[in-house]
């Protein structure tokens, strides 16, 4: 187990970008490709996400809490976003029955 | 491990399977945070990602009641487009990081950064307004969720 944690500080610092890189792209692509609501707003916690990777991984790097505390920020904005964005789902599929996202492009009904 | 969870929950047609393997991919970015020495972020990534927005998700799509997959597609030409609007995101970024060219490994210098207590007294001190100003948001959104939700006796 120690040796494990020895071999993980190894990690270039290049790699959790990648990663984070990769993901957010993934979450993009995800927004882009579907038309249920639900699951475009999970493609955007996994870009919420992604950040929140990147952000510890450079506070750790640079040895400065903040980017820490910042995540925390974040995490709090993504709960406040996801309760208001699931309540307007909600309201959304109460008046159109669906939650495809391309009835609504009339902006009114 | 965790990009493969999140292409599944992409390409998931069962919303369902989306939420659950979603939920391994905020598993795997907590390992990423334990590794990290990240404590306090691990937890609340934790307890927040995996316990509450997920819950809330499932309750939605229970609330919704979604027990067909009803979703037609997109178009093949749109399907492709996206992807290559992705993939071209994602090249412009590895590009980036080529140029910057740093391949330094993430050594742990403060080996008690992310501990719960030494976050707590930067989060206290520092950013002491910022808290307070983001428990305002959050008292709102609560607000604001449980008026959209509820019905309106006027218009339905």
């Amino acid at each position: 187990m120690e040796s494990f944690f020895k071999t993980a500080q190894t990690v270039p610092l290049n790699h959790y970008i990648l990663l984070s890189a990769i993901i957010f792209a993934i979450g993009v692509m995800g927004v882009l490709i579907r038309r249920n609501a639900i699951v475009i707003f999970m493609s955007i916690e996994l870009m919420l996400n992604a950040v929140n990777l990147l952000l510890t991984a450079f506070s750790v790097y640079r040895g400065d809490a903040t980017g820490q505390v910042f995540v925390f920020f974040i995490m709090a904005l993504a709960a406040a976003e996801v309760a208001v964005g699931l309540a307007i789902i909600v309201m959304i599929y109460r008046n159109t029955n669906s939650i495809d996202i391309n009835v609504l492009n009339r902006l009114k009904w | 491990m965790s990009i493969l969870f999140a292409v599944l929950v992409i390409s998931a047609k069962n919303p369902v399977h989306s939420i659950l393997y979603l939920v391994l991919t905020f598993f795997t970015f907590t390992i990423q945070y334990i590794l990290l020495n990240a404590q306090f972020v691990a937890i609340v990534n934790f307890i927040v990602y995996m316990g509450a927005i997920l819950v809330l998700f499932l309750y939605t799509l229970m609330l919704i009641n979604l027990n067909k997959d009803s979703e037609p597609m997109k178009t093949n030409l749109v399907k492709i487009a996206a992807v290559l609007g992705g993939g071209c995101l994602l090249v412009v970024v590895v590009a980036a990081l080529k140029v910057i060219g740093v391949s330094d490994p993430v050594l742990i210098k403060d080996p008690n950064l992310g501990l719960v207590k030494n976050l707590g007294k930067i989060l206290f001190n520092e950013f002491l307004l910022p808290f307070e100003i983001s428990s305002l948001l959050l008292l709102s959104a609560m607000v604001g969720a449980v008026l959209l939700a509820t019905k309106d006796p006027k218009t339905t």
